[in-house]
Protein backbone atom coordinates (compact mmCIF):
# COMPACT_ATOMS: atom_id res chain seq x y z
CA UNK A 1 0.00 0.00 0.00
CA UNK A 2 1.16 3.45 -0.41
CA UNK A 3 1.91 5.78 2.72
CA UNK A 4 -0.91 7.67 2.43
CA UNK A 5 -3.29 4.72 2.87
CA UNK A 6 -1.42 2.59 4.87
CA UNK A 7 -1.66 5.54 7.59
CA UNK A 8 -5.42 6.16 6.55
CA UNK A 9 -5.90 2.23 7.48
CA UNK A 10 -3.68 2.77 11.13
CA UNK A 11 -5.85 5.31 11.81
CA UNK A 12 -9.12 3.32 10.68
CA UNK A 13 -8.10 0.61 12.92
CA UNK A 14 -7.30 2.82 16.17
CA UNK A 15 -10.59 4.18 16.25
CA UNK A 16 -12.13 0.56 15.88
CA UNK A 17 -10.47 -0.87 18.84
CA UNK A 18 -11.09 2.38 20.56
CA UNK A 19 -14.99 2.13 19.90
CA UNK A 20 -14.70 -1.63 20.57
CA UNK A 21 -13.17 -1.06 23.85
CA UNK A 22 -16.16 1.55 24.84
CA UNK A 23 -18.49 -0.53 23.75
CA UNK A 24 -17.55 -3.25 26.06
CA UNK A 25 -17.13 -1.12 28.98
CA UNK A 26 -20.50 0.15 28.26
CA UNK A 27 -21.74 -3.29 28.58
CA UNK A 28 -19.91 -3.56 31.76
CA UNK A 29 -21.75 -0.55 33.01
CA UNK A 30 -25.04 -1.82 31.72
CA UNK A 31 -25.38 -4.61 33.31
CA UNK A 32 -24.30 -2.98 36.60
CA UNK A 33 -27.08 -0.08 36.49
CA UNK A 34 -29.71 -2.84 35.68
CA UNK A 35 -28.93 -5.12 38.88
CA UNK A 36 -28.66 -1.95 40.49
CA UNK A 37 -31.77 -0.28 38.75
CA UNK A 38 -33.85 -3.37 39.47
CA UNK A 39 -33.04 -4.36 42.96
CA UNK A 40 -34.02 -0.35 43.50
CA UNK A 41 -37.45 -0.24 41.79
CA UNK A 42 -38.45 -3.96 42.76
CA UNK A 43 -37.17 -3.19 46.50
CA UNK A 44 -38.59 0.77 47.01
CA UNK A 45 -41.68 -0.51 46.60
CA UNK A 46 -41.72 -2.56 49.73
CA UNK A 47 -39.39 -0.24 51.70
CA UNK A 48 -41.27 1.66 54.27
CA UNK A 49 -40.87 2.35 58.08
CA UNK A 50 -42.27 -0.93 58.90
CA UNK A 51 -39.71 -2.91 57.44
CA UNK A 52 -37.12 -1.64 59.51
CA UNK A 53 -38.83 -1.97 62.70
CA UNK A 54 -41.31 -4.41 62.51
CA UNK A 55 -40.50 -8.43 63.16
CA UNK A 56 -41.13 -11.13 60.05
CA UNK A 57 -45.58 -11.46 60.21
CA UNK A 58 -47.08 -14.74 59.83
CA UNK A 59 -47.51 -15.98 56.17
CA UNK A 60 -50.55 -14.81 55.11
CA UNK A 61 -50.64 -11.80 56.98
CA UNK A 62 -49.55 -8.63 55.06
CA UNK A 63 -46.71 -5.97 56.43
CA UNK A 64 -43.94 -7.08 58.70
CA UNK A 65 -40.57 -6.46 58.46
CA UNK A 66 -37.38 -7.41 58.77
CA UNK A 67 -35.88 -5.13 61.62
CA UNK A 68 -34.40 -8.30 63.72
CA UNK A 69 -32.44 -9.66 60.58
CA UNK A 70 -30.83 -6.55 59.99
CA UNK A 71 -30.01 -5.78 63.27
CA UNK A 72 -28.97 -9.60 62.91
CA UNK A 73 -26.50 -8.60 59.87
CA UNK A 74 -25.00 -6.25 62.23
CA UNK A 75 -24.24 -8.61 65.17
CA UNK A 76 -22.90 -11.44 63.60
CA UNK A 77 -20.37 -9.25 60.82
CA UNK A 78 -19.60 -7.48 64.24
CA UNK A 79 -18.84 -10.95 66.12
CA UNK A 80 -16.66 -11.93 62.56
CA UNK A 81 -14.86 -8.77 62.40
CA UNK A 82 -14.12 -8.74 65.53
CA UNK A 83 -12.63 -12.49 65.11
CA UNK A 84 -10.68 -11.60 61.77
CA UNK A 85 -9.58 -8.11 61.72
CA UNK A 86 -7.21 -8.25 64.97
CA UNK A 87 -5.94 -12.08 64.16
CA UNK A 88 -5.63 -10.62 60.38
CA UNK A 89 -3.76 -7.61 60.87
CA UNK A 90 -1.54 -9.89 63.29
CA UNK A 91 -0.75 -12.40 60.44
CA UNK A 92 0.31 -9.63 58.01
CA UNK A 93 2.16 -7.98 60.04
CA UNK A 94 4.33 -11.10 60.75
CA UNK A 95 3.84 -12.09 56.89
CA UNK A 96 5.50 -8.19 55.61
CA UNK A 97 7.82 -7.61 58.86
CA UNK A 98 9.09 -11.07 59.72
CA UNK A 99 8.04 -13.52 57.41
CA UNK A 100 11.11 -14.43 55.09
CA UNK A 101 11.37 -18.08 55.53
CA UNK A 102 9.59 -21.06 54.41
CA UNK A 103 6.56 -21.01 57.22
CA UNK A 104 5.37 -17.35 56.23
CA UNK A 105 5.29 -18.40 52.44
CA UNK A 106 2.98 -21.49 53.96
CA UNK A 107 0.97 -19.26 55.60
CA UNK A 108 0.26 -16.98 52.18
CA UNK A 109 0.04 -19.74 50.31
CA UNK A 110 -2.80 -21.10 52.97
CA UNK A 111 -4.44 -17.66 53.25
CA UNK A 112 -4.31 -17.94 49.10
CA UNK A 113 -6.63 -21.02 48.96
CA UNK A 114 -8.78 -20.13 51.66
CA UNK A 115 -9.98 -17.41 49.84
CA UNK A 116 -11.06 -19.56 47.00
CA UNK A 117 -12.88 -22.09 49.35
CA UNK A 118 -16.59 -22.16 48.93
CA UNK A 119 -18.65 -20.13 51.33
CA UNK A 120 -21.09 -23.00 51.67
CA UNK A 121 -17.91 -25.00 52.76
CA UNK A 122 -16.88 -22.87 55.23
CA UNK A 123 -20.19 -23.06 56.79
CA UNK A 124 -19.92 -26.36 57.11
CA UNK A 125 -16.89 -25.84 58.79
CA UNK A 126 -18.14 -23.72 61.33
CA UNK A 127 -21.15 -26.41 61.82
CA UNK A 128 -18.88 -28.83 62.96
CA UNK A 129 -16.29 -26.80 65.13
CA UNK A 130 -19.21 -24.88 66.61
CA UNK A 131 -22.98 -25.66 66.45
CA UNK A 132 -22.20 -29.04 66.62
CA UNK A 133 -20.08 -29.05 70.09
CA UNK A 134 -22.70 -26.34 71.33
CA UNK A 135 -25.80 -28.39 70.35
CA UNK A 136 -27.77 -25.50 68.70
CA UNK A 137 -27.29 -23.10 66.28
CA UNK A 138 -26.47 -19.59 67.40
CA UNK A 139 -24.94 -16.22 66.35
CA UNK A 140 -21.66 -16.83 67.21
CA UNK A 141 -21.32 -19.71 64.97
CA UNK A 142 -22.50 -17.57 62.30
CA UNK A 143 -19.72 -15.09 63.12
CA UNK A 144 -17.27 -17.25 63.04
CA UNK A 145 -17.94 -18.42 59.46
CA UNK A 146 -17.66 -15.16 58.18
CA UNK A 147 -14.56 -14.80 60.35
CA UNK A 148 -13.21 -17.44 58.73
CA UNK A 149 -14.05 -15.95 54.96
CA UNK A 150 -12.60 -12.68 56.19
CA UNK A 151 -9.37 -13.54 56.82
CA UNK A 152 -7.25 -14.08 54.13
CA UNK A 153 -8.57 -10.52 52.80
CA UNK A 154 -7.55 -8.77 55.81
CA UNK A 155 -4.55 -11.21 56.11
CA UNK A 156 -3.23 -10.14 52.27
CA UNK A 157 -4.57 -6.62 52.43
CA UNK A 158 -2.86 -5.97 55.57
CA UNK A 159 0.97 -7.51 54.37
CA UNK A 160 0.67 -5.50 51.20
CA UNK A 161 -0.39 -2.19 52.71
CA UNK A 162 2.54 -2.66 55.37
CA UNK A 163 4.85 -3.65 52.33
CA UNK A 164 4.18 -0.23 50.74
CA UNK A 165 5.62 1.72 53.98
CA UNK A 166 9.01 2.40 52.56
CA UNK A 167 11.62 0.88 54.33
CA UNK A 168 13.86 3.97 54.89
CA UNK A 169 11.38 4.83 57.49
CA UNK A 170 11.91 1.76 59.55
CA UNK A 171 15.39 2.34 59.35
CA UNK A 172 14.99 6.34 60.76
CA UNK A 173 13.15 4.23 63.26
CA UNK A 174 15.33 1.94 64.11
CA UNK A 175 18.64 4.59 64.08
CA UNK A 176 17.15 6.77 66.51
CA UNK A 177 17.71 3.82 69.25
CA UNK A 178 13.76 1.85 68.84
CA UNK A 179 13.54 -1.86 69.00
CA UNK A 180 11.66 -3.39 66.42
CA UNK A 181 8.42 -3.95 67.44
CA UNK A 182 7.92 -0.12 68.57
CA UNK A 183 9.07 0.41 65.22
CA UNK A 184 6.39 -2.15 63.85
CA UNK A 185 3.26 -0.38 66.61
CA UNK A 186 4.29 3.22 66.69
CA UNK A 187 5.46 4.25 63.01
CA UNK A 188 4.86 1.08 60.24
CA UNK A 189 1.22 0.61 61.60
CA UNK A 190 -0.12 4.22 61.65
CA UNK A 191 1.93 5.09 58.66
CA UNK A 192 -0.02 2.34 56.92
CA UNK A 193 -3.62 2.84 59.26
CA UNK A 194 -5.41 4.32 55.86
CA UNK A 195 -4.89 0.92 53.49
CA UNK A 196 -5.63 -1.29 56.92
CA UNK A 197 -8.62 0.37 57.20
CA UNK A 198 -9.44 -0.29 53.78
CA UNK A 199 -9.10 -3.96 53.76
CA UNK A 200 -10.93 -4.22 56.86
CA UNK A 201 -13.93 -2.79 55.22
CA UNK A 202 -14.09 -4.49 51.80
CA UNK A 203 -13.77 -7.65 53.87
CA UNK A 204 -16.66 -6.68 55.90
CA UNK A 205 -18.45 -5.58 52.72
CA UNK A 206 -17.83 -9.34 51.39
CA UNK A 207 -19.23 -10.79 54.50
CA UNK A 208 -22.13 -8.95 55.13
CA UNK A 209 -24.10 -10.19 51.82
CA UNK A 210 -22.79 -13.98 52.43
CA UNK A 211 -25.59 -16.45 52.76
CA UNK A 212 -24.45 -19.47 52.46
CA UNK A 213 -22.25 -19.80 55.31
CA UNK A 214 -24.94 -18.78 57.61
CA UNK A 215 -27.82 -21.58 56.84
CA UNK A 216 -26.43 -23.88 58.89
CA UNK A 217 -24.54 -21.75 61.67
CA UNK A 218 -26.88 -18.55 62.35
CA UNK A 219 -30.14 -20.52 60.70
CA UNK A 220 -32.47 -17.60 61.18
CA UNK A 221 -34.49 -16.36 63.46
CA UNK A 222 -38.53 -15.06 62.59
CA UNK A 223 -38.34 -13.37 66.12
CA UNK A 224 -35.71 -10.62 68.04
CA UNK A 225 -32.92 -12.56 69.59
CA UNK A 226 -29.85 -10.34 70.38
CA UNK A 227 -28.31 -13.36 72.65
CA UNK A 228 -25.36 -14.59 71.23
CA UNK A 229 -26.09 -18.12 71.35
CA UNK A 230 -29.06 -18.58 70.07
CA UNK A 231 -30.37 -18.44 66.50
CA UNK A 232 -30.31 -15.15 64.82
CA UNK A 233 -31.90 -13.63 61.90
CA UNK A 234 -29.99 -12.34 58.81
CA UNK A 235 -30.53 -9.89 55.65
CA UNK A 236 -29.75 -12.65 53.30
CA UNK A 237 -30.83 -15.27 55.18
CA UNK A 238 -33.96 -13.68 55.38
CA UNK A 239 -33.98 -12.82 51.51
CA UNK A 240 -33.08 -16.71 50.71
CA UNK A 241 -36.14 -17.73 52.74
CA UNK A 242 -38.63 -15.19 51.04
CA UNK A 243 -37.22 -15.52 47.63
CA UNK A 244 -37.70 -19.01 47.52
CA UNK A 245 -41.66 -19.32 49.16
CA UNK A 246 -44.79 -18.85 47.03
CA UNK A 247 -46.43 -15.79 48.68
CA UNK A 248 -46.17 -12.49 46.63
CA UNK A 249 -45.84 -10.23 49.81
CA UNK A 250 -42.39 -12.27 50.81
CA UNK A 251 -41.45 -11.68 47.34
CA UNK A 252 -41.50 -8.11 47.77
CA UNK A 253 -40.24 -7.87 51.00
CA UNK A 254 -36.70 -9.97 49.61
CA UNK A 255 -36.48 -7.58 46.80
CA UNK A 256 -36.58 -4.42 49.84
CA UNK A 257 -34.32 -6.85 51.41
CA UNK A 258 -31.57 -6.96 48.96
CA UNK A 259 -31.89 -3.24 48.29
CA UNK A 260 -30.75 -3.00 52.26
CA UNK A 261 -27.94 -5.32 51.09
CA UNK A 262 -26.93 -3.33 48.00
CA UNK A 263 -27.04 0.26 49.75
CA UNK A 264 -25.03 -1.33 52.73
CA UNK A 265 -22.52 -2.81 50.06
CA UNK A 266 -22.37 0.36 48.03
CA UNK A 267 -22.15 2.43 51.18
CA UNK A 268 -18.99 1.04 52.57
CA UNK A 269 -17.55 0.90 49.23
CA UNK A 270 -17.82 4.20 48.98
CA UNK A 271 -16.56 4.61 52.42
CA UNK A 272 -13.19 2.73 51.43
CA UNK A 273 -13.00 5.26 48.40
CA UNK A 274 -13.06 8.52 50.59
CA UNK A 275 -10.33 6.79 52.82
CA UNK A 276 -8.36 5.77 50.17
CA UNK A 277 -8.21 9.31 48.42
CA UNK A 278 -5.99 10.87 50.76
CA UNK A 279 -3.45 8.12 51.05
CA UNK A 280 -3.11 8.18 47.24
CA UNK A 281 -2.32 11.85 47.17
CA UNK A 282 0.23 11.71 50.02
CA UNK A 283 2.74 9.13 47.93
CA UNK B 1 48.94 6.16 58.37
CA UNK B 2 48.97 9.76 59.51
CA UNK B 3 49.34 9.98 63.54
CA UNK B 4 46.74 12.61 64.66
CA UNK B 5 47.29 10.43 67.77
CA UNK B 6 46.81 12.81 71.13
CA UNK B 7 43.48 13.62 70.19
CA UNK B 8 40.79 11.97 71.66
CA UNK B 9 39.04 8.73 70.00
CA UNK B 10 35.36 9.38 69.79
CA UNK B 11 35.09 5.55 67.49
CA UNK B 12 38.44 3.42 67.16
CA UNK B 13 37.60 0.73 64.10
CA UNK B 14 39.68 -1.88 63.75
CA UNK B 15 40.09 -5.15 61.40
CA UNK B 16 36.14 -4.17 60.48
CA UNK B 17 34.96 -6.56 57.84
CA UNK B 18 31.43 -7.17 56.59
CA UNK B 19 29.43 -9.29 54.51
CA UNK B 20 26.41 -9.44 52.85
CA UNK B 21 24.60 -13.54 53.50
CA UNK B 22 28.43 -14.82 51.94
CA UNK B 23 29.76 -11.83 49.90
CA UNK B 24 32.40 -10.12 51.59
CA UNK B 25 31.72 -6.52 51.42
CA UNK B 26 34.45 -4.95 53.42
CA UNK B 27 37.49 -6.25 54.36
CA UNK B 28 39.96 -5.79 57.55
CA UNK B 29 39.03 -1.58 58.02
CA UNK B 30 40.91 -0.06 60.60
CA UNK B 31 40.58 3.60 60.55
CA UNK B 32 40.10 6.08 63.74
CA UNK B 33 37.02 8.47 64.05
CA UNK B 34 38.18 11.54 66.27
CA UNK B 35 36.19 13.22 68.94
CA UNK B 36 34.26 16.37 67.83
CA UNK B 37 35.98 16.48 64.06
CA UNK B 38 34.28 15.81 60.75
CA UNK B 39 36.02 12.41 58.85
CA UNK B 40 34.51 12.22 55.84
CA UNK B 41 34.74 8.58 53.84
CA UNK B 42 35.41 8.96 50.29
CA UNK B 43 35.66 6.53 47.14
CA UNK B 44 33.91 5.11 43.77
CA UNK B 45 30.50 3.84 43.92
CA UNK B 46 30.24 0.39 45.27
CA UNK B 47 33.46 0.49 47.42
CA UNK B 48 31.67 0.06 50.64
CA UNK B 49 31.56 3.23 52.86
CA UNK B 50 27.78 2.71 52.84
CA UNK B 51 28.55 -0.44 54.55
CA UNK B 52 31.16 0.66 56.80
CA UNK B 53 29.37 3.49 57.94
CA UNK B 54 26.15 1.10 59.04
CA UNK B 55 28.25 -1.17 60.77
CA UNK B 56 29.25 2.14 63.03
CA UNK B 57 26.00 1.83 64.62
CA UNK B 58 24.82 -1.52 63.65
CA UNK B 59 22.33 -0.50 61.20
CA UNK B 60 24.11 -3.11 59.11
CA UNK B 61 22.79 -5.90 60.99
CA UNK B 62 19.24 -5.46 59.99
CA UNK B 63 19.64 -6.78 55.85
CA UNK B 64 18.69 -10.14 56.81
CA UNK B 65 21.89 -12.00 56.39
CA UNK B 66 23.84 -9.81 56.73
CA UNK B 67 26.68 -9.42 59.59
CA UNK B 68 30.46 -7.23 61.08
CA UNK B 69 33.05 -8.92 62.25
CA UNK B 70 35.86 -7.05 64.13
CA UNK B 71 36.20 -4.37 67.09
CA UNK B 72 34.57 -1.21 66.95
CA UNK B 73 35.07 0.68 70.07
CA UNK B 74 32.70 3.53 71.70
CA UNK B 75 33.92 4.96 75.34
CA UNK B 76 36.29 1.99 75.72
CA UNK B 77 33.47 -0.41 75.01
CA UNK B 78 33.68 -2.88 71.95
CA UNK B 79 30.04 -2.35 70.45
CA UNK B 80 29.96 -5.62 69.18
CA UNK B 81 31.02 -7.50 72.13
CA UNK B 82 27.98 -9.71 72.92
CA UNK B 83 26.58 -8.06 75.74
CA UNK B 84 26.06 -4.77 74.08
CA UNK B 85 22.11 -3.94 72.99
CA UNK B 86 22.06 -2.42 68.81
CA UNK B 87 19.04 -0.79 70.24
CA UNK B 88 20.83 1.24 72.87
CA UNK B 89 23.94 1.79 70.91
CA UNK B 90 21.82 3.38 68.18
CA UNK B 91 20.71 6.25 70.85
CA UNK B 92 24.04 6.83 71.39
CA UNK B 93 25.02 6.69 67.36
CA UNK B 94 22.45 8.49 65.69
CA UNK B 95 22.24 8.13 61.46
CA UNK B 96 20.89 10.86 58.95
CA UNK B 97 20.52 9.27 55.37
CA UNK B 98 21.08 9.96 51.99
CA UNK B 99 17.24 10.62 51.07
CA UNK B 100 15.61 12.58 53.92
CA UNK B 101 12.75 9.93 55.62
CA UNK B 102 10.64 12.43 58.34
CA UNK B 103 7.55 10.25 59.22
CA UNK B 104 4.78 11.16 57.01
CA UNK B 105 2.25 10.95 59.54
CA UNK B 106 4.02 13.02 62.44
CA UNK B 107 3.97 17.22 62.58
CA UNK B 108 7.24 18.62 62.66
CA UNK B 109 7.46 18.35 66.52
CA UNK B 110 6.29 15.31 66.86
CA UNK B 111 9.01 13.96 64.04
CA UNK B 112 11.62 15.61 66.09
CA UNK B 113 10.76 14.39 69.48
CA UNK B 114 9.72 11.23 67.94
CA UNK B 115 12.92 9.46 69.27
CA UNK B 116 12.04 10.35 72.77
CA UNK B 117 9.26 9.35 72.41
CA UNK B 118 9.77 6.21 71.41
CA UNK B 119 11.93 5.75 74.32
CA UNK B 120 9.57 6.92 76.50
CA UNK B 121 8.99 8.86 79.94
CA UNK B 122 8.97 12.65 79.18
CA UNK B 123 6.65 14.95 79.86
CA UNK B 124 5.67 17.60 77.46
CA UNK B 125 7.31 20.48 78.64
CA UNK B 126 10.56 18.67 78.20
CA UNK B 127 10.07 17.51 74.82
CA UNK B 128 8.95 21.06 74.45
CA UNK B 129 12.54 22.23 74.93
CA UNK B 130 14.34 19.43 73.84
CA UNK B 131 12.50 19.97 70.27
CA UNK B 132 13.13 24.00 70.50
CA UNK B 133 16.84 23.20 71.10
CA UNK B 134 17.34 20.82 68.21
CA UNK B 135 15.54 22.41 65.92
CA UNK B 136 17.54 25.69 66.96
CA UNK B 137 20.66 23.24 66.36
CA UNK B 138 20.00 22.29 62.90
CA UNK B 139 18.95 26.02 62.29
CA UNK B 140 15.65 24.85 61.53
CA UNK B 141 13.33 26.54 64.11
CA UNK B 142 12.89 30.05 62.91
CA UNK B 143 11.66 28.49 59.70
CA UNK B 144 8.79 26.56 61.25
CA UNK B 145 8.69 27.95 64.90
CA UNK B 146 4.68 29.04 64.09
CA UNK B 147 3.81 25.98 62.17
CA UNK B 148 5.74 23.52 63.71
CA UNK B 149 2.84 21.81 65.83
CA UNK B 150 0.32 22.05 62.84
CA UNK B 151 2.53 21.28 59.85
CA UNK B 152 3.34 17.90 58.79
CA UNK B 153 6.94 16.78 58.66
CA UNK B 154 7.06 15.96 55.06
CA UNK B 155 5.04 19.23 53.70
CA UNK B 156 8.94 21.06 53.93
CA UNK B 157 11.23 21.17 51.56
CA UNK B 158 14.16 18.57 50.93
CA UNK B 159 16.10 20.80 52.44
CA UNK B 160 14.52 21.77 55.22
CA UNK B 161 13.45 17.75 55.48
CA UNK B 162 16.66 16.72 55.96
CA UNK B 163 17.49 19.31 58.84
CA UNK B 164 14.40 18.18 60.34
CA UNK B 165 16.08 14.96 60.20
CA UNK B 166 19.41 16.12 61.25
CA UNK B 167 17.25 18.02 64.21
CA UNK B 168 15.45 14.66 64.88
CA UNK B 169 18.89 12.86 65.46
CA UNK B 170 20.34 15.85 67.54
CA UNK B 171 17.37 15.15 69.99
CA UNK B 172 18.60 12.27 71.29
CA UNK B 173 21.58 13.64 72.21
CA UNK B 174 23.92 11.46 70.44
CA UNK B 175 27.70 10.89 71.22
CA UNK B 176 28.22 10.23 67.20
CA UNK B 177 26.45 11.38 64.43
CA UNK B 178 26.47 9.46 61.02
CA UNK B 179 25.70 10.65 57.93
CA UNK B 180 25.23 8.40 54.85
CA UNK B 181 25.71 11.25 51.76
CA UNK B 182 22.87 13.63 53.38
CA UNK B 183 23.40 15.96 51.07
CA UNK B 184 23.15 13.73 47.59
CA UNK B 185 19.65 14.22 47.49
CA UNK B 186 19.46 18.62 47.38
CA UNK B 187 20.11 21.12 45.71
CA UNK B 188 23.45 23.00 46.09
CA UNK B 189 21.62 26.11 48.16
CA UNK B 190 20.11 23.13 50.32
CA UNK B 191 23.70 21.65 50.64
CA UNK B 192 25.31 24.57 51.58
CA UNK B 193 23.22 25.16 54.26
CA UNK B 194 23.70 21.88 55.80
CA UNK B 195 27.15 21.66 55.64
CA UNK B 196 27.38 25.24 57.40
CA UNK B 197 25.32 23.14 60.17
CA UNK B 198 28.22 20.63 59.98
CA UNK B 199 30.22 22.76 60.68
CA UNK B 200 28.32 24.87 64.01
CA UNK B 201 27.63 21.02 64.84
CA UNK B 202 31.47 19.68 65.14
CA UNK B 203 32.44 21.78 68.99
CA UNK B 204 29.70 19.46 70.50
CA UNK B 205 29.43 16.52 68.47
CA UNK B 206 31.88 14.01 66.39
CA UNK B 207 30.34 13.56 62.73
CA UNK B 208 31.34 11.00 60.08
CA UNK B 209 30.12 11.75 56.59
CA UNK B 210 30.15 9.47 54.08
CA UNK B 211 30.17 11.44 50.95
CA UNK B 212 30.86 10.49 46.95
CA UNK B 213 31.12 14.72 46.09
CA UNK B 214 35.05 15.07 47.33
CA UNK B 215 34.67 18.92 46.90
CA UNK B 216 32.75 18.55 49.63
CA UNK B 217 34.89 16.21 51.26
CA UNK B 218 37.22 18.91 50.95
CA UNK B 219 35.49 21.81 52.21
CA UNK B 220 33.87 20.21 55.36
CA UNK B 221 35.69 17.37 57.18
CA UNK B 222 39.42 17.38 58.86
CA UNK B 223 39.88 13.88 58.20
CA UNK B 224 39.30 11.84 55.42
CA UNK B 225 39.47 8.04 55.05
CA UNK B 226 39.71 6.85 51.16
CA UNK B 227 37.98 3.36 50.20
CA UNK B 228 38.49 1.50 47.05
CA UNK B 229 36.72 -1.83 46.04
CA UNK B 230 39.39 -3.81 43.58
CA UNK B 231 38.81 -6.41 41.00
CA UNK B 232 37.02 -8.63 43.96
CA UNK B 233 34.78 -6.47 44.74
CA UNK B 234 35.88 -6.02 48.50
CA UNK B 235 36.00 -2.54 50.42
CA UNK B 236 39.28 -2.15 51.20
CA UNK B 237 40.90 1.28 53.51
CA UNK B 238 43.62 2.97 51.07
CA UNK B 239 44.48 5.88 52.89
CA UNK B 240 43.87 8.09 55.94
CA UNK B 241 45.09 11.21 56.75
CA UNK B 242 44.07 14.83 57.37
CA UNK B 243 41.91 16.06 54.64
CA UNK B 244 44.75 19.02 53.57
CA UNK B 245 47.32 17.32 52.94
CA UNK B 246 45.29 13.99 51.79
CA UNK B 247 43.97 16.12 48.87
CA UNK B 248 47.34 18.35 47.71
CA UNK B 249 49.74 15.79 48.81
CA UNK B 250 48.27 12.00 48.62
CA UNK B 251 50.53 9.11 49.53
CA UNK B 252 48.80 6.17 47.65
CA UNK B 253 48.71 6.25 44.04
CA UNK B 254 45.18 5.21 43.80
CA UNK B 255 44.53 8.32 46.14
CA UNK B 256 45.85 10.93 43.75
CA UNK B 257 43.72 8.77 40.64
CA UNK B 258 40.79 9.01 42.29
CA UNK B 259 41.07 12.83 43.44
CA UNK B 260 42.24 13.79 40.28
CA UNK B 261 39.67 12.00 38.40
CA UNK B 262 41.47 9.72 36.58
CA UNK B 263 38.75 7.07 37.20
CA UNK B 264 35.65 6.85 39.74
Amino acid sequence: MRPARRSRWRKARCRIFEALSTLCAAVAVIVLVAVIGYVLVNGARALNFDFFTQLPAPVGEPGGGMANAIVGTLIIVCIGALISIPTGVLAGIYLAEYGENRFADLVRFLADVLTGIPSIVVGILAYALVVVPMQKFSALAGGVALAVLMLPTVIRATEEMLRLVPGSLREASLALGAPRWKTILRIVLPTASGGLATGAMLAIARATGETAPLLFTAFGNSFWNTSLVDPMAAVPLQVFQYAISPYDSWHAQAWAGALVLVVLVLALSAAVRLVARPLQTQE
Amino acid sequence: MNESADEPLALSVEHLSAWYGTRKAIENITVPVLERHITAIIGPSGCGKSTLIRCLNRMHEVVRGARAQGVVTLAGRNIYAADVDPVDLRRQIGMVFQKPNPFPTMTIYDNVVAGLRLQGGWNTRELDEVAERSLRQAALFDEVKDIWKKAAGSSLSGGQQQRLCIARTLAVEPRVILMDEPCSALDPIATYRIEELMSELKAQYTIAIVTHNMQQASRVSEFTAFMLAEDDRIGRLVEYGETASMFTNPRDRRTEDYITGRFG
